[in-house]
């Protein structure tokens, strides 16, 4: 199949909304960005190590089996707003009320109705403004044709956590999910997702921080293994905003997760980590690109993935600093664990710095369990399989110490200690 | 307690022969001390008898209160009893170093059948023994051993083997690194835990060690085997005289 043919098939599974309304020409310019430059292909540098076909696919997605976890979301102790969506389909009648003190959550096609509605300017306009460097025409696919999702404008320091519940049930649902996030001056909050979306699942997040906000975003990527899913989070960060953003990924079987960060203000700060737990067959990327555009900014890139039998972790990460942002603090480390001798990772650092004054460090190991080590755990009386788990756990610490909150790293490190248990098992 | 009949030992790796035949019987309650010259054997007989990979035993046999050892795992080894002070304690970023105490005493009960000790209860002993070794709680919350100084890093295998109690305890080279205030406080802490039914092996290239820890039997040994055994007064002998005179002697 050519190349301009499943970018047709592909733009065939979807209509655009008929009702008549301000998103509409968004739509229509990502659809025709789509439709000039097609989807991707593994020959290009930026899928260079996870092929993109099944994302492209019009057919319907393997076959998935629903996990019984999914019961039972992993921030379900926390108290926070909860919002569910069932297949990709908000389901507000299982979520909570969402009236709290600095929140504004609406569904997004409610608020493309809203002719003066406040994410107009902000819809599509994040992710269309990032297309130029690299072209991500899945996200303009997402853009041009999903109605699911929220718009969330934050206009205080919200007091509990978002959490964004996503419930499987259907074994081959299809799902597009785009979010809009506002975070205005010196306001924050703290963003939970967890679940599986869907068996195949394309999300969009455009994120805005103004000058002096703050988000707290942890995700918690759901554990069915045929999960296909494709995720992207463009943010801009104004002057002294902050935003850190963890990812836990166990198991799916192809993931994508990118992250474009544009640094526009000064004293911002930028983090994104993740932890990854591969098994059979399983593909995990993290493709990074934070561009610094301001002085005295800091960026830190932490990603440590655990892999064994056969499965393979990505990490593509790119610093840019752009001539003028002096002082920047980039930061980046990407680790990968073998378990086995059949796992594959593979890194990609990068940097492009045009500005002369600034510290950029980038580290990518690759390695086993390092056996003096666990010598000196076994011989302590610890069993060898509880000593690797204890191992393994150290070396994803140093991503989960990314997140800022106690309570969520244990909850975290106790899912992480909960697979490793149940993997002994099976 | 220990028996160690005709253990020759070869590096995996290598096909080399380090142990040639190494005969030694400890009984509880004594000390025994191992001297000798760099690359006799000395550390590798440490590593064997806690079951460390990368060895191969081809000949003789190890056991501890009658139970043939050689064909356990290192774990299996430490639930017996088996302790060895490493000579270059392990640093393990990521994990702290109470979680490593607690998990391995819990370990060596569950495998023994007796009941774990809750957090409490764990908390209460550890705090009590590590003040005699002069541990603080900050080197306790740290990650084992990580940015620990050589004296800290012996006195957390002291610890390590004050609470997991062992019957048979392995000292590598327990003084290497280690000033004269360091190197007493830590004998005194082994000294604490000498009884009748604990034995120890010391390992050392130094009399001065067992001015503090005074040893029942001193063994020379030399080209992976014992060359020669006698009391304390040998260690004072290879320390007027080096180790040259002797293994001219026993050659």
């Amino acid at each position: 199949m050519a190349k301009d043919d499943v970018t047709k098939y592909k733009i065939d599974c979807y209509t655009l909304p008929a009702e008549s309304n301000w998103a509409n020409q968004t739509r229509a310019d990502a659809l025709s960005w789509l439709n000039q430059n097609g989807l991707p292909n593994g020959r290009e540098e930026y899928w260079k190590y996870t092929n993109p076909l099944s994302f492209n696919s019009s057919k319907p997605p393997l076959k998935n089996e629903i996990d019984p976890s999914y019961k039972k979301p992993i921030f379900d102790n926390i108290d926070c707003v909860k919002l569910v969506f069932v297949d990709g389909v908000l389901d507000l009648e299982n979520s909570d009320d969402l009236t709290l003190t600095g929140l504004e959550i609406e569904p997004l096609a409610k608020a493309n109705k809203n002719e003066d509605h406040w994410s107009l300017g902000y819809f599509g306009n994040i992710e269309g403004s990032s297309q130029k460097v690299v072209k991500k025409t899945l996200a303009s696919l997402n853009t041009a044709f999903a109605v699911q999702g929220l718009t969330i404008k934050i206009t205080d320091k919200v007091s509990k956590p978002i959490s964004v519940v996503y419930y499987h049930t259907d074994q081959i649902s299809e799902a597009l999910i785009h979010h809009v996030i506002k975070i205005e001056k010196n306001a924050h909050a703290t963003l939970l997702e967890s679940g599986g979306i869907s068996s195949r699942s394309n999300c969009v997040m455009e994120l805005s921080l103004e000058e002096n906000a703050s988000l707290d975003h942890i995700r918690v990527q759901g554990r069915s293994h045929e999960r296909e899913s494709i995720t992207y989070i463009f943010s801009n960060l104004e002057v002294n905003s902050c935003l850190k953003s963890f990812t836990l990924t166990v198991n799916g079987r192809l993931t994508r997760n990118e992250y474009i960060v544009n640094i526009n203000g000064e004293n911002a700060k930028a983090h994104v980590g993740g932890a990854i737990v591969g098994d059979n067959g399983f593909s995990h990327d993290d493709t990074v690109f934070i561009t610094h555009s301001a002085p005295n900014c800091e960026s830190r890139q932490v990603f440590k993935k655990v892999l064994r039998n056969g499965a393979k972790g990505v990490f593509q990460g790119k610093i840019l600093v752009k001539e003028g942002a002096q002082k920047t603090d980039g930061y980046q480390i990407s680790q990968g664990l073998m378990l086995d001798e059949d796992s594959n990772f593979l890194a990609k650092p990068e940097l492009e710095i045009y500005a002369d004054d600034v510290i950029c460090s980038h580290g990518s190991t690759c390695g086993e369990i390092d056996p003096t080590a666990l010598f000196y755990l076994t011989s302590r009386g610890i069993p060898k399989p509880e000593a690797q788990d204890m191992l393994v756990l150290a070396f994803l610490n140093e991503a989960i110490d990314e997140i800022t909150s106690n309570e969520i790293k244990e909850i975290i490190s106790k899912r992480l200690l909960d697979w490793m248990l149940k993997r002994h098992k099976s | 307690m220990l028996i160690i009949n005709n253990l020759n030992v070869e590096l995996q790796e290598e096909n080399k022969k380090i142990l040639n035949g190494v005969n030694l019987e400890i009984k509880p309650g004594e000390v025994h001390a191992i001297m000798g010259p760099n690359g006799s054997g000395k550390s590798t007989l440490s590593y064997v008898l806690s079951g460390k990979d990368g060895y191969n035993v081809t000949e003789g046999t190890v056991s501890l209160d009658g139970e043939n050892i050689l064909n356990m795992e290192s774990y299996e080894r430490a639930a017996l009893g088996m302790f060895l002070a490493f000579q270059y304690p392990v640093e393990i970023p990521g994990v702290g170093n109470m979680t490593f105490l607690r998990t391995a005493l819990n370990s060596q009960r569950k495998a023994n059948g007796k009941e774990e000790l809750s957090a409490a209860e764990f908390l209460k002993v550890v705090r009590d023994k590590a003040k005699n070794l002069k541990i603080d709680a900050d080197m306790l919350k740290r990650p084992v051993n990580v940015g620990f100084s050589g004296g800290e890093k012996k006195r957390n295998e002291i610890l390590q083997m004050a609470m997991l109690e062992p019957k048979m305890c392995i000292l590598d080279e327990t003084d290497s690194g280690l000033d004269v205030d360091a190197m007493r406080l830590v004998a005194n802490g082994v000294n604490a835990l000498r009884s009748e039914s604990r034995s120890f092996l010391v390992i050392t290239h130094y009399q001065r060690l067992l001015d503090h820890i005074v040893p029942d039997f001193v063994h020379i040994m030399a080209e992976g085997r014992i060359i020669k055994s006698g009391n304390a007064d040998l260690a004072l002998e290879v320390e007027n005289n080096g180790y040259s005179q002797l293994l001219a002697e026993c050659a």
